[in-house]
């Protein structure tokens, strides 16, 4: 192996270098300040980042097979219950909250704390190289991968530094990094042109990762000032966007929750069409959700339609059109004229037919009167199954229900399920099915049941996070410094013109690629054409080319 | 046409590109058997080679390359194998014409494009797959691959047509957005060029350890390992392959999450065809560093590579047939 080119390709490769020593072992009585810059070294190495990645990746694992409490917390307690040993060792360590435990955490913590560790050295490092000029030539150009080199003619380079510039020129047009050396005075030593090309490559690499750092601080910021909320909302009716209205509401840590913007948005219509035929029939083909929504009480208030993949802007929040079902409209008077009840009641779908289920409860009533209740939008009596809906739509419309007599529980002061009826305290007066319209007399109790009508709701998520605009673009840029990092060629070359030897003088062309891309040949393939077009070889069989 | 007797055409435009894709894995099959087995002899070319080591700054392995030796042979005959191959390349050809065909038909017939279940991911991967390998062919000889990329378009077909097939429909209103059919697009594509690289990858373990075993300036034995170009030529290859796919399957995964962001009101939620994607994302990032770090460089990357592809399997098939997240293409409620 040829020392001399050896050396000169590791001095061009310093400052450059893409990999960072393997760190020694520290020696003994080094001190802690020793072993701490030791563990720094470990940590900030391409060998930890590799074993971090792939702790990252395994850790993620148990994530998707196990049921998580962020996304199914039903399962969760199913899981425990059925695998008793197994469930309460899983939940111990984590991986039923696998992306919110602190194990998982750690693992990406390490990996950001090594990544920064590592970037910000070759950031400084890529500062310096681009001010510097291209590395010097190599003592001999054909010990490269790709060279040329042959012998020209006095008579035909009069002026080698002429050659030099024109030489330079020529890369430099090409949007090469070039230095050009000179014949000195004397003749006697040789003149050179030194090119480099692709420092956009290394650019792109430290864009990349330092993008990447910008992700997880906007995904961070989104959890720490992000919040977020569900509201179920009627049809004619609306909601202000405080946490008291909402059914469920989640906010980061570093969220006023009683300072939410205060806009308010109101359910004016609610329209959704289904596959009639073929073997898809009943799957959703169309949401849309009329709605007015106003960004204070000063402001008018705009009328416009949410969809399932077109959500609403609102004063820095989006809202989101997740869910949707019946809400039967019903009356109930008791036997004196008094209404007990009156108004949409939601039910909660159970199938994709949206057989619905819910409850009214009327605790001013004497005696207090519950009612349980399943909505059928496409009603029909199943000889197994029994009433059950076949279609989404209501094109045939029942309310099945049952009433309740007696004590609703609601005294002892613990909070209960507005879609659950407490039925230990009471009893059960009768049954009946309902069409829109019709009218029932509960026997046993003389009040009188209206089926008025139906109404949809909407389920809406409203959410605000700020971290999701810089997220975004901190992910474009990863992207395009990928793109850079992974496909811009990196290469250098050189030309050496030799001073004259009689009537003769030799010329070389080298070139170097410190990516693994082909293509090199072709590059100082025609580079070497141009010079001999210059300076052209003496003969043929003079005339050694390598590339 | 009424999109019925579209969906039929579709149909028997993918019918057909099976029988020709049959076609193409036999001659192929034919072709390599035929070819003979290069005399190839190992050669070092240390001095070279180390020289060219990529940027990282530590003495290169020395690298073997190998220079074929011409047989002798009628000046105007074809080397043994290549009319096959020839045959076998326009039948690709052909069948990946009448793939996309019935491809476009589907997207027609369900008036939006053709990637909104099992069925239609698979027939529009399994045109990716082939339109990368023909990409590449224009580049390159990778005659040599034909019969395994080939075996894999059939496989995939195979199974789109008994196993996943569904009727022409149309879509659950979430899955209709069109940064949704970005996101698939990026994400075919990606899968093509996934199953392209990992073949070559395969093929790259198989000829590295036999041009070990042979030794500097033998010739390489085995029967598969003969007749595919040099480790060192394989191991590029399938890098380009990966390097050109990573940006790609980034873009995937973002436009994933714009489209989640519209759909779901997150952008990001570990639902587990979102882990798995980021799982083989973080793989094939660990390959790329594997290829910079001393010692990791060579076969142990190409099996980081290779798990990385078995992720994205597992996230294509496993997770879309088992799970329950709302990938399963579940409605909205
Ligand atoms: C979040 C974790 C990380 C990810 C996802 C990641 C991803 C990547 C990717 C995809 C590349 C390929 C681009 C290229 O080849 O130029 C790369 C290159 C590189 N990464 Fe990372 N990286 C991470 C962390 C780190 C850390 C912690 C270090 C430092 C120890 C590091 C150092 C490097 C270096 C030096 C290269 C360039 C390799 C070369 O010159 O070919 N990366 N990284």
């Amino acid at each position: 192996m040829g020392q001399t080119t050896q050396s000169a390709v590791d001095g061009a490769d310093a400052g450059l270098s893409t990999q960072p020593e393997r760190p020694a072992a520290p020696q003994q009585g080094i001190g802690f300040s020793g072993w701490l810059r030791w563990a720094w070294r470990q940590l900030t190495s391409m060998r930890v980042a590799l074993l971090l990645l792939f702790l990252l990746a395994l850790g993620s694992v148990p994530g998707s097979v196990l049921p998580q409490r962020g996304t199914d917390a039903v399962r969760v307690q199913e899981y425990i219950k059925d695998h008793h040993f197994w469930g309460t060792l899983f939940d111990k360590v984590g991986l039923f909250d696998v992306f919110g435990s602190p194990w998982f955490a750690a693992i990406y913590l390490l990996l950001m704390v090594s990544l920064a560790g590592c970037i910000i050295p070759r950031l400084l490092a890529h500062l310096k190289a681009l001010r510097s000029a291209p590395p010097i030539a190599p003592s001999r150009l054909t010990r490269l991968p790709e060279s040329a080199a042959w012998t020209t003619s006095t008579a035909d380079v009069p002026d080698p530094d002429a050659l030099l510039r024109a030489a330079g020129d020529e890369l430099r047009s090409r949007r090469w990094r070039v230095v050009v050396t000179g014949m000195d005075g004397s003749g006697r030593e040789a003149g050179t042109v030194a090119a480099e090309k692709g420092m956009l490559r290394e650019t792109g690499n430290i864009l990349f990762h330092l993008a990447l750092l910008a992700l997880l601080l906007g995904v961070a910021a989104g959890g720490l000032f992000g919040w977020k909320g569900k509201v179920i909302v009627v049809e004619g009716q609306g909601f202000a966007n405080t946490i008291t209205q909402y059914d469920s509401f989640s906010a980061g840590r570093l969220v006023d929750p009683g300072n939410l913007p205060p806009f308010t948005l109101n359910l004016n219509s609610f329209e959704a069409t289904y596959e009639r035929e073929g073997k898809q029939q009943g799957a959703p083909r169309s949401f849309s959700a009329g709605v007015s929504a106003q960004t204070n009480p000063q402001q008018a208030a705009v009328t416009t339609t949410i969809g399932v993949n077109t959500p609403l802007d609102i004063d820095g929040s989006k809202v989101y059109l997740v869910g949707h079902g019946y809400a039967p409209v019903i009356t109930v008077t008791d036997k004196n004229g008094h209404v007990q009840y009156s108004g949409a009641t939601v039910f909660l779908p159970t199938d994709g037919n949206f057989s619905s289920n819910g409850v009214v409860k009327m605790p001013d009533a004497d005696p207090q009167l519950g009612i349980q209740a399943m909505f059928l939008p496409t009603a029909i009596i199943d000889p197994e199954k029994g009433p059950i809906s076949v279609f989404p739509a209501t094109d045939d419309p029942a309310l099945f229900m049952s009433a309740w007599q007696g004590n609703l529980g609601l005294d002892n002061g613990v909070p209960q399920n507005v879609y659950v009826l407490d039925t230990t305290q009471m009893k059960r007066l009768g049954t009946k099915s309902l069409k829109p319209g019709q009218t029932w007399t509960i026997p046993g109790n003389g009040s009188t049941l209206k089926f008025d009508g139906i109404k949809q709701f909407a389920t809406f998520q409203v959410s605000h996070d700020p971290g999701r605009i810089p997220a975004l673009i901190a992910g474009l840029l990863t992207i395009f410094g990928l793109i850079l990092s992974l496909l811009v060629p990196r290469r250098r070359m050189w030309l050496r013109v030799g001073p004259a030897d009689g009537d003769s003088r030799d010329i070389e062309i080298g070139g170097l690629s410190r990516t693994e891309e082909q293509g090199l040949e072709r590059v100082v393939g025609e580079f070497a054409d141009q010079i001999r077009g210059l300076a052209p070889p003496i003969s043929d069989d003079k005339a050694q080319s390598n590339a | 046409m009424s999109s019925t007797s579209l969906a039929q055409l579709s149909n028997v435009f993918v019918y057909s590109s099976m029988l020709v894709y049959t076609g193409s894995f036999i001659t192929f099959a034919v072709s390599l058997a035929s070819t003979q087995a290069r005399e190839d002899v190992n050669v070092d070319l240390t001095e070279k080679v180390a020289v060219a080591a990529s940027g990282s700054g530590e003495p290169a392995k020395p690298s073997r390359r190998v220079t074929g030796v011409p047989v002798e042979r009628k000046p105007d005959a074809l080397p043994p194998g290549r009319r096959a191959g020839n045959i076998a390349m326009a039948l690709m050809w052909l069948a990946t014409i009448l793939l996309a065909a019935g491809v476009i038909a589907r997207g027609i017939s369900a008036g939006r494009a053709p990637w909104g279940n099992m069925y239609e991911f698979s027939t529009a991967s399994a045109l990716a797959i082939s339109a990368v390998f023909l990409g590449v062919s224009v580049k390159k000889d990778v005659r040599w691959l034909g019969v395994f990329i080939s075996g894999a378009v059939l496989l995939t077909l195979g199974l789109a047509v008994t196993v996943l097939y569904t009727d022409s429909e149309q879509l659950v209103p979430a899955l209709r957005s069109y940064w949704l059919a970005i996101h698939v697009t990026a994400a075919i594509i990606s899968g093509g060029a996934f199953t392209f690289g990992a073949f070559v990858t395969m093929l790259y373990l198989v000829r590295d350890r036999a041009e070990e075993k042979a030794g500097e300036g033998q010739p390489v034995k085995g029967w598969l390992a003969s007749r595919v170009p040099s480790a060192d030529r394989l191991d590029a290859l399938a890098y380009r392959t990966f390097a050109f796919v990573f940006p790609l399957w980034t873009f995937a995964i973002i436009a994933g999450a714009i489209w989640a962001d519209y759909a779901w009101g997150r952008y990001w939620g570990w639902d587990p065809k979102e882990t798995w994607a980021f799982i083989t994302w973080v793989i094939f990032a660990g390959y790329l560093h594997a290829r910079a770090t001393a010692g990791w460089r060579g076969r142990r990357a190409a099996v980081i590579a290779l798990i990385g592809f078995a992720s994205f399997i597992v996230n294509y098939f496993v997770i879309n047939l088992v799970t329950s997240g709302l990938h399963s293409y579940a409605g909205v409620s």
